[in-house]
């Protein structure tokens, strides 16, 4: 063991208060879902069933679309950070290196910028989206798409680092690689971990974005839990559980996939 | 990694589908390759011509412009000017992936997501190979370099020469048209690179195949190659056999690269030169007058104390196996090395008598004379 660890009773102490922290606020959501009905008593499960009553379909119907919108909005997201930032970020690491502090500079600015002032420059862009492309939920994934740039090109970049990206591209070419194939067969398998790593965070973060959401009026996960806490907080809360629920699983899910790829690699 | 691997046998003809391969290799011609970094130039203009099924290395110090040529030949780096072919053809507008060659890098260049088997497989895959046909060709080139039985591993699991071996087997798999190597030995520890050295020739001279092979390292080029060209400041120098480069240098540059020599003051007259009193021809021409000689240490003999010669010191002496390479002082002040039998023990303090054996040497105009 680590010399320098604290000891056992203050690791023991330090783990108890950290387990604490994310359970309380867990559990007390549970237990408030748990809260019976006007004239009930004890703890009962009847707000959970009330959700799936077809009676109150109507009523939380903005929920699910938000769900559905969400879940596009993620999807849409992952393909851009996949398809367009994942290939642009070889491409610099490959023919631009000089370029490439401008880039990651570029790629992080977005976190130091308050989601209130992006809404402020994107509503004239999303004017102009909305002309051309239509008011669909799915054009958010554009903002999104620059909101998750940090995050995604941390992670990417920390992949790309790993490995001798030049020297593999060079030799997927003198074996008669053209360029697609380069990218295909030679690199993208060796950065699976980064790309995992950034789709999995792309999704947190589209999954619990509200503010641009709500300023330029497209209904989300977030904006419709809202509506709905309006409405009855005792729902919502049982939503907010559910969404962790789902996210928990879609994080294993992904992990999973990972270690594939990384049990091969280890000795 | 402590003793030396047997020498392998090579396979059987018959049973090795690259062995029995009777594909011809291509013969490679730079012409005039010029090549800048921005205002930097750093090929001047190199001219080359390696015949099908020949081995022939660039050597120079590092940044002569080595790799930059091997870089060009490849497609890796744009010529800013001149010719280059491959096979009679021009391939200046040819990109790296259809010029048909075979590449071991400097760098470990193994694909880490691919087993072994796959990754010697990737340039036949890439060819429309099929799977089976792929694999099964991978493996013989696997044989070839004695690894068949590491065809499940990943890279990281291979020691540098091990990784080395299967870039090899990856590089000749697809039977290229030229082989060309990026000092594919300098990451190595000294044993495994002279093994893996001289199979590689072997191998080539197996195979056939036009290869072009880039070193500092001046004793790897003369051990291997058929012609070595010596580079220097982005400019080849001299080509030649290995035996040419080294008993007759062309220059200077070429005398103080190419093995070991020491600078002994001389006077040049006509084609002799005159060095510790005795007359020796010269190479090549040289200007009459005070001058520096190169002289070989095995060409440095120790005599008796009643012979012709110099009077001489001894600094150090160094124990190389077979022999010893000692330093010494000689009386006008200079320092030459003398290589002698091993049994001749000589301690520092000891003081002997050296000539110069009768051997054609290389003369160039003292640093310190006055122009003429």
């Amino acid at each position: 063991m680590n010399p320098l660890a604290p000891p056992r009773a203050a690791r023991w102490i330090i783990g108890l208060i950290v387990a604490l922290v994310f359970t309380v606020p867990f559990a007390a959501t549970v237990l408030f879902t748990l809260t019976p009905l006007p004239g009930g008593s004890g703890l009962s499960l009847d707000r959970w069933a009330g959700i799936f009553d077809p009676a109150n379909a109507a009523k939380y119907r903005p929920i699910w679309t938000g769900l559905g919108n969400s879940l596009i909005l993620a999807g849409v997201t992952v393909a851009l950070v996949l398809l367009l930032f994942t290939p642009t970020m070889v491409l610099v690491a490959l023919a631009f290196p000089r370029l490439r502090r401008v880039f990651e500079f570029v790629a992080l600015l977005p976190i130091s910028l308050p989601a209130i002032v992006l809404v402020v420059g994107l509503t004239p862009i999303y004017l102009q989206i909305g002309r051309s492309l239509g008011t669909g939920a799915w054009t958010l994934a554009f903002a999104y798409g620059i909101l998750v740039l940090p995050f995604a090109y941390r992670s990417i970049q920390a992949s790309i680092d790993a490995i001798d990206v030049t020297t593999l591209a060079e030799a997927g070419r003198t074996l008669g690689a053209g360029w697609g194939a380069v990218l295909l067969r030679v690199i993208v398998p060796n950065l699976r971990q980064g790309l995992l790593a950034a789709a999995l965070i792309s999704v947190a973060v589209v999954l619990g974005e509200f503010t641009i959401a709500s300023l330029l009026n497209r209904q989300t996960l977030q904006t419709a839990l809202l509506v709905v806490n309006k409405q009855d907080g005792y729902v919502a809360a049982i939503f907010t559980l559910l969404a962790l629920a789902f996210a928990f699983v879609l994080l294993l899910v992904i992990g999973r996939a990972g270690r594939i790829g990384a049990g091969r690699k280890t000795p | 990694m402590t003793s030396a691997l047997p020498l392998r046998a090579l396979p059987e003809t018959g049973t090795n589908s690259l062995l029995a391969s009777t594909r011809e290799s291509a013969g490679v011609q730079l012409r005039g390759v010029v090549k800048d970094y921005g205002t930097t130039r750093v090929l001047h203009g190199v001219d080359l011509d390696v015949a099908p099924g020949e081995f022939v290395s660039l050597l120079g110090p590092s940044g002569c412009g080595k790799t930059t040529a091997l870089r060009v030949l490849a497609g890796l780096e744009h010529a800013s000017g001149g010719e280059v072919r491959i096979g009679g053809r021009d391939v200046s507008g040819v990109p790296t992936n259809k010029r048909d060659i075979g590449m071991v890098f400097q760098s470990y260049s193994l694909f880490p997501h691919l087993r072994v088997l796959e990754n010697t497989a990737f340039g036949l895959r890439r060819r429309g190979v099929g799977s089976t046909e792929a694999r099964r060709r991978a493996g013989d080139a696997l044989d070839l370099v004695g690894l068949g039985h590491l065809a499940d591993r990943y890279a990281h699991q291979l020691s540098g020469g091990q990784q080395q071996r299967v870039a090899l087997a990856r590089a000749i798999v697809t039977e290229p048209r030229v082989l060309l190597l990026d000092e594919p030995l300098s990451a190595l520890d000294a044993k495994v690179r002279v093994q893996l050295r001289d199979e590689i020739r072997r191998i080539q001279l197996r195979l056939g195949m036009t290869t072009v092979f880039v070193t500092h390292d001046q004793e790897e080029a003369l051990a291997v190659s058929d012609r070595v060209a010596v580079m220097g400041a982005g400019r080849i120098l001299q080509v030649g056999s290995p035996e040419d480069l080294y008993l007759r240098p062309a220059s200077a540059e070429v005398a103080a690269f190419v093995g070991t020599s020491s600078l002994v003051p001389g006077v040049v007259s006509g084609d002799t030169v005159e060095v510790w009193g005795r007359r020796l021809p010269l190479v090549s021409p040289s200007t009459d007058g005070p001058s520096d000689v190169f002289v070989r240490p095995e060409n440095v003999r120790i005599v008796g104390a009643d012979d012709d010669g110099v009077d001489a010191v001894v600094e150090t002496s160094t124990f190389l196996g077979s022999v010893r390479r000692s330093m010494l002082r000689v009386s006008d002040g200079t320092v030459v090395h003398v290589q002698h039998a091993a049994e001749t023990r000589l301690t520092p303090g000891m003081s002997l008598r050296v000539r110069v054996d009768d051997v054609p040497v290389l003369a160039r105009v003292a640093a310190d004379s006055p122009a003429p």
